[in-house]
């Protein structure tokens, strides 16, 4: 182990995967090499490639936070809080990482299996898929969280089962004590399935500091279809470092939509897909809408392996105040993933006089037929645009709150749930008129 | 209502306004003609507030309020309107919700609650008919894609909206065939009446022949040298502007 890993919690790392690894648990060889792997690269510093321009251990430093991976619950009233008017479809609450079935409605019906992890590690699905995402087991806190992760939600849908309604997953981080937290989950869909998942995040303002260290993993089998929003509501006593790894069967659609909001110090999300069939779509959308000295890191990897695949990826950021954002796209085309249709973009508004983006398109394409492109913008409010707002009679906080909405526009009309839509139409409205 | 008096104003250290003087009263359409570079398009932003021009001296009196006094927002809910020469296209604000919002606003400042979706509605169909505008165009984003024509009389759908009590037109006429033409100088003259007043830029007199000013004022050199009536228009369609001029390099040189 490296000499500069002098978090708090980590003498307490070696114990605690010998407590969760009894010998009962199947997942114990896992999770031992994972801690391997994560003692040899150490925690990630300013030298780590991949973290050049986000200090995590100024972050785990901050608080002497404590492992915790004990169940925990909360009340309907804090679930609530992340209410999206109008939005019909079954509620899923998960406390630190733990299922709360009180407050949770579970689809049901033939091929649908939605539990906790901890009890789905006998399903067909868990033991094919289990940490196998080739990309997480390169990522130190990915690591982290396979050796020593508590709970989380599993999904596994069979071959053209449809969820009819959205699946709103409700993240509660609570803890009277500053807490590091570690859900993983792992959903898969399995040929033609398809659902919609929308996730919320909750941290009551009151308590202590909560810092979460989640896992996604995400299989998208033949032709099957997921729309995944992650609405990253924040708050100032909250951490994140949030990665999801999936990958996509043929044909299959996997539209992934990322929403941070005000006002955690601290976001990164990883986020990587490995297309492994032909014929695939794949958006990855992003809006960080960032305030105070929020930092938003998010750092994506589309690994094209195979021909005829289109990857759409769009971030844009409004960073306002003294907020710092870092946007990374990396693209990998392999050389026999030709006739690969790869765009990216990540344009900026820099409205605070502090505000700051470092964003770096990463392009490596060993394939000759293949069309791929990255496109990076920094700007201001225009001007123009500003005037005629204005002289219209729309004071300057309300053609500010419209120009937001007018320059994320490209992101949230692709949101396919309208009461979601309208959800983060208005939180951004009530951000910028804030 | 308006009283302008020896306005000068500059942009970029480059005087552009030196010293008009103008008084419109309600219920008024003047007319203000010149060549290129006259100043008739700054005279209409500094009017409206843009706030790339430094007002040097003089005063402007709206309704007796210090219309320099104010920014952009509250000279229109105070009931300034300027349509734009070049309407400015913004992608992702829809027209509708752009009006709704611009309505609402100034609704506010004068103490109303918002307008219900369904007055909204009733007053943007009646509107819309003024100008002939489509209602697809509605739902698109401001301007966005707009032909000429369309984003002339999407200015005057938003003058019927908010109803100002001074209509600045700059250059509504510029670019528009003579079908969009009457289009909008029928919208324009519906809604004439003796409470609002109209300035009316163009270049050409051809407007003026579909809006009948009350009043023709030329602008030469950042001043308005001749003031007269309809028949002026005609007189400077013949002539063109050099006679003016001449005089008015005479009167320099004296």
């Amino acid at each position: 182990m490296t000499s500069d890993i002098m978090i708090p919690f980590y003498q307490a790392l070696t114990e605690d995967v010998n407590a969760l690894s009894a010998p009962q648990d199947s997942l114990q060889d896992t999770r031992r090499e994972a801690l391997e792997r994560f003692a040899a690269a150490g925690l990630p510093t300013l030298k780590t490639e991949a973290w050049r321009f986000t200090n995590i251990q100024r972050f785990l430093k901050e608080y002497p936070y404590e492992f915790l991976n004990t169940p925990a619950t909360t009340t309907a009233n804090v679930a609530d809080e992340a209410a999206i008017a109008g939005l019909e479809g079954y509620r899923i609450v998960l406390v630190n990482g733990h299922l709360q079935a009180d407050l949770s409605t579970l689809p049901e019906g033939k091929g649908i299996r939605i539990g906790a992890m901890s009890a789905s590690t006998d399903a067909p699905g868990f033991g094919k898929w289990f940490n196998q995402q080739k990309h997480l087991s390169a990522e130190s806190m990915a690591n982290l969280n396979t050796a020593l992760f508590a709970d989380g939600l599993f999904i596994e849908l069979q071959a053209n089962v449809v969820i009819d309604k959205p699946i709103h997953l409700v993240h509660v981080y609570t803890s009277d004590r500053h807490a590091f937290v570690q859900p993983r989950h792992l959903w898969i869909l399995h040929k033609s399935a398809s659902a919609t998942i929308i996730e919320s995040t909750v941290h009551p303002k009151q308590e202590a500091v909560a810092f979460a260290n989640s896992v996604t993993e995400v299989v998208v089998l033949e032709n099957a279809e997921l729309w995944h929003y992650n609405v990253q509501q924040g708050a100032d006593n909250f951490r994140q470092v949030n990665t999801t790894a999936a990958q996509q069967g043929a044909d299959s659609r996997y539209h992934h939509f990322n929403f941070t909001l005000p006002n955690t110090p601290l976001t990164r999300n990883n986020l990587s897909v490995i297309l492994k069939g032909s014929n695939t779509e794949t958006n990855l959308k992003g809006l960080y809408l960032a305030t105070g000295s929020q930092h938003v890191d998010n750092h994506t990897f589309m690994d094209h392996l195979v021909p005829n695949c289109n990857s759409n990826e769009h971030y844009k950021g409004v960073l306002l105040d003294t907020a710092n954002a870092v946007f990374t796209g990396r693209i990998h085309v392999h050389q026999d993933a030709q006739k690969t249709n790869a765009f990216q973009q990540n344009n900026n508004m820099l409205l605070g006089d502090k505000a700051n983006i470092n964003s770096q398109p990463q392009l490596e394409i060993y394939a000759d037929d293949v069309k791929c492109s990255h496109g990076f913008t920094a700007g201001q409010f225009d001007e123009d645009a500003m005037f005629y707002l204005r002289a219209r009679g729309i004071g300057q906080e309300a053609a500010k709150a419209l120009l937001v909405n007018a320059f994320s526009h490209d992101v949230t009309d692709e949101i396919a749930v309208p009461a979601l839509q309208d959800y983060i139409q208005g939180q951004i409205e009530a951000i910028m008129n804030n | 209502m308006l009283t302008i008096k020896n306005l000068h104003a500059e942009v970029e250290g480059k005087k552009i306004l030196k010293g008009i003087n103008l008084e419109i009263n309600k219920g008024e359409m003047h007319a203000i003609m010149g060549p290129n570079g006259s100043g008739k398009s700054s005279l209409a932003s500094v009017l409206a507030g843009r706030d790339n021009y430094t007002v040097t001296e003089g005063e402007v009196w709206f309704n007796g309020k210090n219309l320099l006094d104010m920014s952009p927002e509250d000279r229109a809910r105070e009931g300034v309107f300027l349509a734009f020469q070049y309407p400015v296209e913004i992608p992702g604000v829809s027209n509708i919700n752009f009006l709704k919002t611009a309505v609402n606003e100034v609704r506010n400042y004068k103490g109303l609650p918002p307008m219900e979706a369904k007055e909204f509605l009733k007053l943007t169909k009646e509107k819309q008919q003024l100008v002939d505008f489509n209602t697809n165009l509605m739902n698109r984003s401001l301007n966005e894609g707009f032909s000429g024509g369309e984003k002339k009389r999407n200015e005057i759908f938003q003058l019927a909206m908010l109803n100002p009590s001074l209509a600045i037109l700059d250059e509504t006429d510029s670019g528009l065939d003579i079908d969009a033409l009457r289009i909008v100088s029928n919208g324009v003259n519906k809604l004439r009446d003796e409470e609002k007043s109209f300035v009316v830029i163009t270049h050409y007199q051809r407007l003026l022949e579909y809006i009948v000013p009350d009043f023709v004022h030329v602008l030469y050199n950042g001043r308005i040298i001749k003031t007269g009536t309809k028949e002026l228009a005609l007189e400077l369609e013949e002539k063109g502007y050099d006679w003016l001029k001449e005089t008015e390099h005479e009167k320099e040189s004296v």
